[in-house]
């Protein structure tokens, strides 16, 4: 992790406020990194600008994944390697297998789906947290600024967050 | 509208008006069943039996197949027990009942829908409510209809209602079926049907007059009775949707049964109903009414649609599997005689059946995108509600009309006279109150819903 990653940290008071202040902040020519509420707020990811996420993207081929896998599986076992016959059926009982390929879909696609979430998130073990503010968790909005970002000076951007009702603006360093 | 931050209800009324012009549509097309049903009628009079199979594209062939083995013993009885006395008009019978069944179930449904959003307390659905609250008035209609070919014509749709076959030492006796006729006798069959539809209907009316009344009166009053009437009718439903399907669709192949009849018809009404729902939302929408439904709306109505496609086919395969895999001839029937049964007339339905309820709505609502646009739920609402027809059809036809039936003029004619009466009376019905339940607790809320 580069150990020179600065930011500025806006505290908000109200969530309404945080909202305006968002577009604000954004239409002054400032890059928001991220922003951090203790409650979801509606219509906060549309204001932020954030790309869509992807994950469900992620999903639907980890689920084609699964179902290939589970399908590849039990087709070699019960059909190529060591054919049984089972109630009768083929060889190839293409219902049978529904269910457990079903299961395998599923499965990898929750897997999957989390595995994506916490490596894009960067939230794999050990990680240390990156922590703006504690606040953020209680009663506090918090908006970050990464300072290799943007082109503005900080005292420039402390002064924009001010204006657009920031209570506090600190320094924060990674 | 939804961007107000200060609501004020009256804003909000809004009738919707079913115009000349719209009802001269509708009853053109009402005009237009009923002129291609009769014609389908006098074909199948006149005995020509090879247009009316023209769409399966068989000319059956009666009585040059040996039945087999099973086709006798299944109830499908229609084919075996009448060959000799084969009455036309039964085709028109077993096509009544299959669209009075069909249609009851996507009237009954809108109430269903309504209950479950006020047992659950769901505040989005408010600003979609009066509109399945207005399909179960279609109940008043397909109720009599149902209960009068039941009493009428009950012994060509159902086996069990042959002449003689409880009776014993008699030339038609059947031990099963008379095994059975503790539960599927006339009377009770009978009691049962005029319940079924006494509780739908009348818990209808309840519901349906507390929601005018709210918008009158306004308060949470009204609310809090809905929720009570609404969590009456599930209890009701949870009974009567399983007591509807074993009676009016599985006792039709009265030898076999399946412990998942009840979940599997039920889930085939509900995801009709839903679409049906979203249809007539976006409909509406097209026409200019009900603005305030926006894109998180109908993304919540293809979820629903999207999930109970699934939910069907889960029942359905369920079903399926069981019988396949535990392989008693007796169960396998039913499925064996509708895909090579029947000279294969019922195969295409089977597959289609298949791929229009599950692969399709699957495949094309499964993202977040198509949910949100109303071009591709109103092509998904379509297959769903053409396809559960098509799961319907193959319920109730094999059972009932076996080697006679087919596409025919008959089936496309009361189709037709069945939707557009349906058409007619929900949109009569919607002008009985404001298309936005303006006095709903939860209407603001719903009008800010945001996913």
């Amino acid at each position: 992790m580069n150990t020179t990653e600065r930011y500025l940290v806006g505290v908000f008071d109200d969530d309404e406020e945080l909202l305006h202040a968002v577009t604000d902040v954004k239409t002054r020519g400032v890059k928001i990194e991220e922003v951090y509420t203790p409650f979801p707020i509606h219509g906060l990811d549309v204001a932020i600008g954030h790309p869509r996420t992807r994950i469900p993207i992620a999903a639907f081929m980890f689920g084609c994944l699964g179902l290939v896998c589970i399908l590849s599986l039990i087709s070699y076992t019960m059909y190529f390697d060591w054919p049984m016959i089972i109630g009768g059926k083929d060889f190839f009982a293409l219902p049978d297998f529904i269910p457990v390929s079903f299961e395998g879909t599923v499965l990898f696609t929750a897997f999957g789906m989390v595995g994506t979430f916490l490596v894009t998130n960067g939230l794999w073990p050990g990680k240390e947290p990156k922590t703006f503010d504690l606040r953020s968790t209680d009663d506090k909005f918090i908006m970050t600024i990464n300072m290799e970002d943007n082109k503005k000076t900080e005292a420039e951007i402390e002064s924009i967050l001010r204006n657009s009702g920031a209570i506090e603006v600190n320094v924060k360093q990674f | 509208m939804a961007g107000h931050s200060h609501f004020s209800p009256a804003n909000v009324e809004e009738y919707f008006e079913f115009t000349a012009e719209g009802r001269k549509k509708v009853l053109t097309a009402l005009v237009i069943g009923i002129v291609v049903l009769g014609v389908g009628i006098y074909m199948l009079m006149n005995g020509n039996h090879e247009e009316a199979h023209a769409v399966a594209g068989h000319a059956a062939e009666h009585g040059g197949h040996a039945a087999e083995h099973g086709k006798e013993m299944l109830s499908g009885g229609a084919a075996s027990h009448h060959e000799t006395a084969w009455d036309p008009l039964n085709r028109l019978w077993a096509n009544l009942w299959l669209n009075g069944v069909y249609f009851s179930g996507i009237a009954v449904i809108g109430m269903f829908f309504v209950s479950i959003q006020y047992l659950s307390k769901a505040g989005w659905s408010s600003v979609v409510k009066r509109i399945p609250e207005a399909f179960p008035k279609f109940l008043l209609f397909t109720a009599p209809l149902l209960i009068g070919l039941f009493i009428f014509k009950g012994d060509v749709i159902f086996h069990w209602m042959h002449e003689g076959v409880t009776v014993k030492g008699t030339e038609h006796y059947d031990k099963i079926i008379a095994g059975k006729s503790g539960y599927l006798n006339f009377t009770f069959f009978l009691v049962r049907m005029v319940l079924i539809f006494a509780a739908w209907i009348g818990l209808w009316f309840m519901m349906r007059k507390k929601s005018i009344e709210e918008d009158l009166i306004g308060g949470t009053e009204n609310f809090t009775s809905m929720v009570k009437l609404g969590t009456g009718f599930i209890v009701a439903m949870g009974i009567s949707s399983s007591l509807s399907a074993w009676d009016w669709v599985m006792s039709i192949d009265t030898h076999w049964f399946s412990t998942m009849f009840g979940w599997y018809m039920f889930s085939s009404w509900h995801v009709t109903g839903l679409a049906v729902i979203t249809l007539t939302v976006l409909l509406l929408q097209d026409k200019g009414y009900m603005q305030y439904v926006n894109a998180n709306h109908l993304h919540d109505l293809g979820k629903f649609m999207f999930a109970f496609s699934i939910f069907w086919t889960y029942v359905w395969f369920a079903q399926f599997l069981l019988i396949y895999y535990a392989n008693f001839s007796e169960e396998t029937i039913y499925f064996l005689e509708r895909w090579e049964g029947h000279n294969k007339i019922y195969k295409a339905t089977e597959i289609l059946n298949v791929f229009f309820n599950f692969f399709f709505p699957f495949l094309v609502m499964m993202s977040r995108d198509a949910k949100r646009t109303p071009i591709f739920l109103k092509i998904c609402c379509f297959f769903v509600i053409v396809g559960h027809y098509l799961d319907f059809y193959q319920m109730i036809m094999p059972g009932t009309v076996g080697d006679h039936g087919g596409y025919g003029l008959v089936e496309f004619g009361t189709i037709i006279v069945f939707a557009s009466a349906f058409i007619y009376v929900v949109s009569h019905e919607l002008t009985k109150a404001s298309l936005i339940a303006k006095n709903h607790p939860f209407l603001e809320e719903a009008l800010h819903h945001d996913i």
